[in-house]
């Protein structure tokens, strides 16, 4: 049977080499958020062929009806995405008939979101409080879920180490994404990474469901291999619907659906992938390390070596 | 080994053909084959998000301050009004919702025009009561009226006198009328309001008293007969629906908490129709690699598991459409998933399933193990996922996030289903196709 636990330290050596440079680049440059938390608008519109305006003379425009932070960047079909501070509908209409004038272009609305600043705030910290509410939810069922298993809060405590490792996951995405495409984390961002934290849970309770199995099955069994045994016979399980399956019809959504699902597709393609990663590289191996009490190693680790 | 298995084949055929009855048809409608009259009659046109054919979406929210207190009651009245004032312009399956204590979501699919509907949102609501004489003008038409006249009227138009406004309105009910096959509506007014009332009608009878909110007339009903008490009725050729939507609007002719759009959305059709299109697309895809998967990898459970999932999908699109869910981008995304939540579950038993061939278990008894030992994992894994969704759907809906609800809602109701086909439909096709062959050949069968 394939040793999977006894190269643990290597698994929590390559979660880290994931999650540090986006966690890094975040705390750099700030959490890229949408209007949908800070409050703004965001208006994309289409000219005609050849009449785009200049951005220098889209910026000016702006400033002549009072607002002083417009930002426009191009999308690839050819349209321009203008974010700026909140615009009252008054504002947005002058601001398009003033484009219109100047361009001599019909100019067509693709997109107009508008999010007061106090709205967005509240969205904020609520969206906070529905992942924490989340996560103790799942503590909860997995110490109920699996009260027969010796140490039970364990299980819930690992399945929530994992998930922070998912989430954090997550992040490191979306700070690298931020950086290369641009993106933002809006609602789509927030259903996605709460998507990751329901699924790799349900990850976690398929191998932990294995472990309170093979504990009754097999006491006699050391602990570590008893742990290394549920996972190596989940092993085909995981692979075939992580990989095969789900994988798949996520990887189809980004590569062939439209533009606005792409981002929230990444999301969910590498955070379902790292929630499958967590249950048998972070999440058991915790577990054995727990029970081990391996911590009191590392310490004399450290005094043979000085 | 499964009893009963001809009772739960029946079942599933009928459940299928049920939900295929009603994924294939646009309007479903039942009658009583003793009596002729309709028992189920059911609109099915499927309902497609702001995000899939644009529109216009907006959040309002009280304008009071963060720590008043607002009643419910008023804010339901609040929705009610928009709702009306919209509908008047004749946008279609526009949708009003409440969305937590002090905000209400209002969807308009296909609008573009989002100045008329902002602008009719916030206008003040006012009731007038209007002397016009013989004429008797049509529902809908602009009157010009003298009360708080802020212009001076054009050239040649009539100007209108206000007998009295909405202020003197004391109570409103809807009723039957004395013979029952209408409603009408009674009112009572305070008692300046009645002295007022009193004097018009008996100088004007048989003329009309024009009612007219916010300078556009609602109805112009005939004075019958003086009205001395200050109590009247109002009777036409009113429903139920029609009359108490009237009283609404002379209830409450203003709004009763007043109202500030805190958030705007307009999704251009171009994009909405482009999304639709590539996801679906990019959904087919990627089901037909994934039931390719499975018929390659699990041989003969495959087949049946893909039959399951197509089970699983025709169930889950006629709930979606029998009760109306709005489709949206993340509503497939969400659906996709839960399909993913399907599959997660056949895996797991054909997984155990072979476990306990290896073993040498015979067939019957492998499958009869991997389900009972399957059970525990796939029920404790999907209920998380059902925890997360109700934690989403409450946090979309304080917020009139309507994309943020309608995901968990099919995430949800999705992993729900795919619970019933993996242990009902799949286990019951998989002891079907084992009776009716002989599987010698485990290695060709089962992928041993």
């Amino acid at each position: 049977m394939i040793d999977i636990l006894s190269k643990r330290y290597l698994y929590f050596a390559i979660s880290l080499l994931v999650i540090v440079p986006g966690i890094v680049l975040l705390a750099l440059n700030g959490l890229p958020l949408s209007i949908d938390f800070t409050g703004g608008s965001l208006l994309e519109v289409q000219f005609e062929t050849g009449k785009t305006p200049e951005t220098a003379a889209l910026v000016t425009l702006y400033e002549e009806a009072g607002i002083n932070d417009a930002q426009i960047t191009a999308t690839e079909s050819g349209s321009l995405q203008i974010r700026s501070s909140f615009l009252s509908n008054e504002v947005r209409d002058s601001i398009l008939t003033a484009m219109k004038e100047k361009s001599g272009s019909e100019v067509a609305v693709i997109r107009f979101d508008s999010v007061g600043p106090s709205i967005g705030k509240q969205v904020a910290s609520r969206a906070a409080l529905a992942v924490a509410v989340a996560a103790l939810a799942v503590v909860i069922y997995i110490t109920a879920a699996f009260r027969k298993v010796p140490n039970a809060f364990r299980y819930g405590v690992c399945a929530i180490i994992a998930m922070v490792h998912d989430v954090a996951v997550v992040f490191s995405v979306a700070g690298i994404g931020a950086l290369l495409f641009d993106w933002q984390i809006d609602a789509l961002f927030l259903t996605a990474l709460l998507t990751v934290i329901g699924f790799s849970v349900q990850d976690k309770v398929v191998v932990f469901d294995r472990i309170r199995e093979n504990s009754n099955l097999l006491r006699k069994l050391e602990y570590e291999k008893l742990v290394n045994h549920s996972i190596v016979q989940t092993l085909q399980r995981s692979i075939n619907t992580q990989l095969m399956t789900v994988e798949f019809l996520l990887l189809a959504l980004a590569l062939f659906g439209g533009v606005t699902l792409q981002e929230f597709s990444v999301i969910l393609l590498v955070g379902l992938f790292s929630g499958t990663y967590s249950s048998i590289f972070v999440a058991a191996p915790i577990l054995v390390l727990w029970e081990k009490r391996e911590w009191t190693r590392w310490f004399k680790r450290a005094e043979a070596a000085q | 080994m499964i009893r009963n298995l001809t009772n739960r084949i029946i079942v599933i055929v009928l459940i299928v053909l049920v939900a295929l009855w009603i994924d294939f048809s646009r309007q479903i409608n039942v009658l009583n084959p003793l009596n002729d009259e309709t028992l189920i009659k059911r609109d099915l046109t499927p309902r497609l998000g702001l995000d899939l054919q644009g529109g216009l979406q907006v959040l309002l929210e009280a304008d009071l301050p963060a720590d008043a207190q607002i009643d419910s009651a008023q804010m339901e009245i609040a929705r009610e009004i928009v709702q009306q004032r919209t509908d008047a312009l004749g946008v279609n399956e526009n949708n009003i919702q409440v969305a937590g204590d002090r905000r209400i979501v209002g969807e308009f699919p296909g609008l573009e025009d989002a100045e008329s509907v902002l602008a009719i949102i916030q206008q003040t609501g006012l009731l007038e009561f209007v002397d016009t004489g013989d004429f008797s003008p049509e529902k809908g038409v602009t009157l010009e009226t003298d009360y708080n006249q802020a212009l001076p009227p054009a050239e040649g138009e009539t100007v209108y006198h206000t007998i009295m406004t909405g202020a003197d309105l004391k109570t409103v009910a809807v009723q039957p009328n004395s013979l029952g096959t209408s409603y009408v509506i009674n009112f009572e007014l305070s008692s300046k309001g009645a002295d007022i009332f009193a004097q018009h009608t008996a100088a004007n009878v048989g003329k009309h008293l024009t009612i007219v909110l916010d300078k556009q007339v609602i109805s112009s009903p005939v004075i019958n007969e003086a009205i001395p008490s200050g109590q009247g009725s109002i009777s036409g050729d009113f429903t139920y629906e029609s009359a108490n939507a009237f009283a609404i609007q002379l209830r409450y002719g203003s709004l009763p908490i007043p109202l500030k759009i805190v958030e705007t959305r307009i999704i251009g059709p171009t994009l909405g129709a482009d999304s639709l299109d590539k996801s679906l697309m990019a959904g087919l895809i990627g089901m037909l690699i994934v039931a390719l998967f499975m018929v390659i990898y699990y041989r003969m459970p495959g087949v049946v598991a893909v039959v399951s999932i197509l089970i699983y999908a025709s169930v889950a699109f006629a709930v979606f459409k029998w009760f109306h869910f709005t489709l949206t981008l993340p509503g497939i995304a969400g659906f996709l998933l839960s399909t993913g939540a399907a599959l997660d579950a056949n895996i797991l038993i054909f997984e155990r399933m072979k476990e306990e061939l290896r073993n040498g278990k015979n067939l019957s008894q492998a499958i009869d193990q991997g389900w009972s030992r399957a059970w525990s994992s796939i029920r404790d894994s999907n209920l998380s996922t059902i925890i997360t969704s109700v934690i989403l759907f409450w946090f979309g809906s304080t917020f009139g996030a309507t994309i943020v609800k309608g995901f968990s809602i099919t995430l949800a109701l999705g992993v729900l289903i795919s619970l019933f086909t993996a242990i009902y439909v799949t286990r019951t096709l998989l002891a079907l196709v084992l009776k009716s062959f002989k599987f010698d050949n485990l290695e060709r069968w089962f992928g041993i």
